[in-house]
């Protein structure tokens, strides 16, 4: 049972990896795949700016641009960002709290299969006929005008990875209600849990209204249904509202972890204690709690009348109120600190300038009169990326800095780490600022093309040269991590020296099952409480060494999500969409449509029946073996890492 | 704690769905689960709404002309039923009465196929007079919202008549109450998904 | 903590903002040179709104440098070990009431301004002849071209919207096959035309159109619309209200012109024999299945964004889908390049201007 002492050949490996149900390999398995798809996206964006770079530019088609921009924006949300930050949010989370895994182990590595092969199957677009082109918001009239089957790819794949999202929201909840430690009260939580248990909240909620606007363009597009067609009775505004109905707390749901993130390393580098930690806390639950009630202020020019629009305008406004108390608490744990700038924390500290940029061009695009002339300009994918890039990816580039010593028992180069910083941070606002102007200059967004001599030549080419930074940015960081393979391991808990919350009580490698004996916590950040107490230990325990109890591995998450895989051919080259019918879209026989979708859908759900027939009650590390593991350890630990 | 200990009515715990940890996780999980399913139908439920009568210029069907009520009462009191007898089933579990347990979730499946069945002749009544999936917006929005529903029940059918073959034989323990458990709840829910399906599309359907 | 930043500093700095953006950008398509009421006011609110936020910028980022440069470890020393407060109930009260005051600024104004723009009840106003007293024009946007329409005038055109100067025009909004959104950078913001329902907004032009670079103002499809969404472009020619006038009565003067199929003229018989199909000559007509021709050889550009010549037009003609990808005209005609070139010089010819 020993995670160190038995040796495995490669195929030992790939194979561990299909059947984790670790999290902390679940973690590194997100990381990877988020990673992938990250570098496609990004590139995707490369190219996007290169054509932009110049007016009347025909380096891409007009219907590759399309296609490109589409599977950008949903690259970077569905498929980089989410799957990046559960990572984190796999990697931490039951250590924050003291657990030794996850609620339901199972259903997290079902969601990262479900997620995966979703990624894949869009992906596969691709190669099959042309990827979908109706952006990322998939507006119901156009995606079901597109040809081919891009849009069917788009519903079927986001299809199969929200379920996987959703799975692992359901998760994360439970985890986080039920598997704490003794004494880790909710308000004894870091706030990175705190912000991943909202987080997953808002999934929980907001991932049915898509996947029921999702299942409405497939049964359209795919099966002859009408809930779009306005000939025969639809309305394509209902696909407006379930898009951002998901869409806008969408955005919650990858800022609000990302805002966990900088809570957990700004008070480590300022060697202090959080400030407002209730008031984080309450504003995060309020953020979660707005984000729902917003989401037709991307719908102001629709029409829907000066009533709904002026709601809609002041609720989106009162969400700057709670953001602002989170940026005013992050700058007063600064505030009487001692800085210490590291990588980690120079992203904190860049995205704290960045972050209230974007926040207050949101609070501008709020006074709906104002939206009539920026909303769909470029003025918002100004504002958005601020947020995003500013937000979000800025986050998880600190983070990587920061939690790589847990996650793989190795450090990040500190100063290729400064100068990937500078050039990512430097390209970001040379990128994005101008695009503000833009859009007030009356730039349209997704355009493929400009005409000269509208006022817009310069700052486009301004523009492309910051992406081509961002993308040297990403290149370093990459470089970055693959330097750090080679170096020695550090056998150590604590690297940072300031470490506050659990996770950093813990000596790396870590053991499989986490806690040796589960801790009891003390306090908000118990770490720190027991250094202060001069505990070499850093936790005090909380039950006696005993018997571990640990989930099974298992092949069948991988499996079932092969099923819905297949199953979506059957739907995608299904022959009764009007598409299909008018030969605008390839499609199979019948037979064949239906032997894809229900042969599928039988794998998965015999994957189902097998896993209720078998019973699977885990498996007990016995207190010996546990006391076995931690000598193993220490010795891999004293003799440096070398078996 | 061996969750296959043989249990005695007498040291059976009186919450034996959530005893263990995984019970307790299955416990909470499947309320969080409800609750996002919740905005499922919501979402459903809307759309129907939005669509409800819309069709292409000059259809022929409308939601009073087209719903009977006394089928769907029929159905809604075959549910309704079921709901309860799952109910006494949970109730002999807390008594460790595993017998009790299988016979009554056994008549909350045949009650439920009851239900199943009438769903699936109203349908394909539906279809035999014209009104088919793709007939208008209104048939879709009708079937999608009524036929989540129906997938729903067979899940749970499925699911329950999975539990009763699996634990038949073998009595109550503390790996299976909880699964028991959850079953049943996730039926009330079926249960009460029906009861505003009743209302909002036969009952405000006829009345207009 | 705003010590270092006097109150006429934040003032000069906000003038300098109001300066560079109304520099930005060419005033037939930019939103910060509104010609206009609507747009002016939109550009009011904008001002307002970049004065709060600079506002709350400069704020953050003076507290913000401040901190980094005081409490770095290198100045308070590496054995410092700070005072691990938990927070402040006065410091949160005044983050929380402030930010609310200065979104209640922003507030009034845009509530106002909301149902203002939303306010079209004029457009169906009558005079005592039961005349409407507004103009109203339907737009109808179709797969990368603008169809408008005057329904109380009789006439129809495409591509180049002409209006008054000085009075509200008001707007019926429409998308034939897919989604589109009608903006006029220049005179005010957009609104979406969509294929289940009217939408109704108006725009006001306060200034001619003559002086401008090409003459007219820019108008753009603001929503994707397909691979040619970019290319969707029209333009808008503003009118003193005389000179309005007389452009309708020309317009008017075209009922029942046809291009001949026997007529000498090569490019006229070219464009009856295979153009007339889906394009009108005669401005008094029901909706096209292409964009009326009428008043072709007045525009600013071919297919919305082509230099106007007959050898750019000749080239559309030609072939289409290398200009405008995915445009429904490709493919229904076949015509020589001698005939197109005839055509693009008869469509030269079709004016309605001196």
């Amino acid at each position: 049972m020993s995670s160190v002492a038995k040796k495995k050949g490669f195929g030992g490996h790939i194979w561990d990896y299909l059947t984790t149900v670790d999290h902390k390999k679940i973690a590194i398995l997100y990381l990877a795949a988020g990673t992938l798809f990250f570098a496609i996206a990004g590139f995707e964006a490369l190219l996007i700016r290169v054509q932009l770079m110049i007016p009347n530019n025909d380096f891409i088609s007009a219907g590759l641009f399309n296609e490109l921009l589409t599977m950008h924006g949903t690259t970077m949300l569905f498929l980089a960002a989410t799957p990046l930050l559960f990572a984190f949010m796999n990697a931490i989370v039951p250590l924050q709290i003291g657990a030794r895994d996850v609620a339901f182990p199972f259903l997290n590595a079902l969601g990262f299969w479900l997620f995966f092969f979703g990624a894949v199957f869009l992906h596969l677009s691709f190669f099959l006929g042309g990827a979908p082109d109706a952006g990322w918001t998939s507006y119901a009239s156009l995606s079901l005008y597109s040809p081919g089957h891009g849009i069917d790819f788009y519903v079927l794949g986001l299809q199969i990875s929200g379920a996987g999202t959703l799975i692992s929201g359901i998760n994360f909840i439970v985890t986080i209600i039920t598997m704490r430690a003794p004494g880790m009260t909710f308000m004894r939580m870091p706030l990175f849990t705190w912000t991943s248990l909202v987080s997953s909240t808002l999934i929980l909620f907001a991932f049915p209204p898509l996947t029921a606007g999702l299942f409405l363009m497939l049964v359209d597009r795919m099966f002859g249904a009408n809930f779009f067609d306005h000939t025969m009775g639809g309305n394509t505004i209902i696909w407006e509202h379930l898009f951002w109905i998901f869409g806008h707390p969408e955005v919650y749901i990858l800022v609000l972890p990302a805002f966990g993130l900088f809570s957990e390393i700004i008070p480590v580098f300022a060697r202090k204690r959080l400030f407002g930690y209730s008031s984080m806390v309450f504003a995060t639950i309020l953020i979660g709690f707005l984000g729902f009630m917003v989401w037709a202020h991307h719908m102001f020019t629709v029409g829907l009348g000066a009533t709904a629009n002026a709601i809609f305008a002041v609720a989106t406004m009162a969400i700057a109120v709670p953001t602002g108390m989170k940026v005013f608490n992050w700058i007063l744990t600064i505030w009487g600190g001692s800085i210490k700038v590291t990588v980690p924390m120079l992203y904190a500290l860049g995205f704290i300038p960045s972050f209230v940029a974007g926040g207050v061009t949101g609070v501008m695009q709020a006074a709906a009169p104002l939206d009539y002339q920026l909303h769909d300009s470029y003025f918002i994918v100004a504002h958005f990326h601020y947020v995003i890039v500013g937000g979000i990816v800025t986050a998880l580039f600190g983070s990587a800095h920061f939690y790589w010593p847990i996650m793989f028992n190795r450090a990040l180069n500190e100063k290729l780490g400064v100068l990937t910083f500078w050039i990512f941070f430097i390209g970001f606002h040379l990128t994005f600022f101008l695009q503000h102007f833009l859009g007030l200059m009356g730039m349209p967004r997704r355009v493929f093309t400009y005409m000269a001599d509208q006022g817009w030549d310069t700052f486009n080419f301004i523009s492309s040269i910051g992406a081509l930074m961002m993308g040297l940015g990403v290149i370093l960081l990459v470089i970055n991590v693959l330097i750090s393979i080679k170096t020695p391991p550090l056998n150590r808990r604590d690297y940072w020296g300031d470490g506050r919350s659990l996770e950093w009580a813990l000596e790396t490698p870590l053991p499989f099952y986490n806690f040796k004996q589960l801790p009891l916590v003390r306090g908000y950040d118990p770490y720190w409480i027991e250094k202060e107490e001069g505990n070499k230990e850093g936790m005090v325990y909380a039950e006696p060494m005993g018997d571990i109890h640990m989930p099974n591995n298992s092949i069948l998450p991988f499996i079932m999500s092969i099923g819905t895989f297949i199953a979506a051919f059957g739907a995608l080259y299904s022959p009764w969409g009007d598409q299909a019918k008018a030969g605008t879209a390839e499609s199979v026989s019948p037979g064949l449509s239906l032997a894809l979708l229900i042969g599928g859908l039988g794998l998965t759900v015999l994957c189902m029946i097998t896993r209720s027939v078998k019973d699977d009650y885990g498996y007990h590390v016995h207190k010996e073996e546990v006391e076995q593991v931690e000598k193993e350890l220490a010795e891999f630990r004293a003799k440096g890492g070398k078996r | 704690m061996d969750v296959n200990q043989k249990f005695t009515p007498q040291n059976w715990p009186q919450h034996a769905e959530t005893a263990t940890m995984e019970g307790k996780n299955k416990f909470v999980g499947i309320w969080i689960f409800l609750a996002s399913d919740t905005v499922l139908f919501a979402s459903v439920f809307a759309t129907y709404l939005a669509l409800k009568d819309q069709g292409p210029a000059g259809m022929e069907f409308s939601a009073q002309g087209l719903f009977e009520l006394p089928l769907a009462f029929m159905m809604t009191m075959l549910l309704l039923t079921s709901s309860l007898t799952s109910v006494y089933a949970m109730y002999h579990m807390k008594n460790h009465n595993a017998k009790g347990v299988i016979t009554w979730m056994a008549i909350t499946v045949l009650l439920g196929l009851g239900f199943l069945a009438l769903e699936i002749y109203e349908f394909q009544h539906y279809v035999h007079i014209g009104f088919g999936y793709t007939q208008s917006a209104f048939s879709s929005a009708f079937f999608t919202l009524v036929g989540t529903h129906g997938l729903h029940v067979i899940i749970g059918l499925v699911w329950i008549t999975g539990l009763i073959l699996r634990n038949a034989k073998r009595g109550l323990t503390l790996y299976n109450a909880p699964k028991f458990f959850a079953a049943s709840i996730y039926w009330h829910f079926i249960d009460v998904v029906w009861v505003f399906i009743f209302t909002v599309v036969y009952l405000m359907g006829v009345l207009g | 903590m705003m010590k270092g930043l006097k109150k006429w500093r934040l003032f000069a700095l906000l003038s300098v903002l109001t300066v560079f953006l109304s520099a930005c950008g060419e005033e037939y398509i930019s939103t910060l040179k509104p010609s206009g009421p609507v747009g002016q006011e939109q550009l009011n609110i904008l001002i307002l709104a970049v004065s709060i936020m600079a506002l709350v910028v400069i704020v953050v980022s003076v507290i913000y440098l401040l901190a980094f440069a005081k409490f770095r470890r290198s100045k308070v020393g590496e054995d410092f070990m700070p005072k691990q407060v938990e927070g402040s109930h006065t410091l949160e009260v005044i983050w929380t009431v402030i930010p609310i005051v200065l979104l209640l600024i922003l507030a009034v104004p845009t509530l106002t301004a909301t149902y203002k723009f939303a306010d079209v009840a004029a457009a169906d106003e009558v005079d005592e002849e039961g005349n409407k007293t507004a103009l109203t024009v339907n737009v109808t946007a179709k797969l990368y071209w603008w169809e408008f329409e005057y329904p109380d005038l009789g006439i129809i055109t495409a591509q180049e919207l002409v209006v008054p100067t000085g009075e509200k025009v008001y707007f019926n909004l429409l998308a034939a096959d897919v989604k589109h959104s009608f903006w006029i950078p220049a005179a005010g913001g957009k609104m979406d035309t969509n294929v289940d329902n009217l939408n109704k907004f108006y725009l006001q032009f306060d200034e001619e159109s003559e002086g401008l670079k090409d003459g007219v103002f820019y108008g753009k499809c603001a929503e994707l619309c397909g691979p040619s969404h970019a290319l969707m472009d029209f333009k808008v020619k503003t009118l003193n209200p005389e000179a309005f006038d007389t452009w309708v009565a020309a317009m008017q003067a075209t009922e029942g012109n046809v291009a001949d199929p026997n007529s000498s003229n090569a490019g006229e018989a070219a464009f009856a024999n295979s153009c007339l199909g889906c394009h009108a000559v005669s401005a008094v007509t029901g909706a096209g299945v292409g964009p009326n021709l009428t008043a072709f050889g007045d525009r600013n550009r071919t297919a919305g964004f082509l230099e106007h010549s007959v050898e750019e037009t000749t080239n559309w003609i030609m072939d289409p889908e290398n200009y405008k990808p995915g445009n429904l005209m490709t493919g229904k005609y076949s015509v020589t390049e001698e005939e197109a070139k005839a055509i693009a010089e008869y469509l030269m010819t079709l004016s309605v201007e001196d």
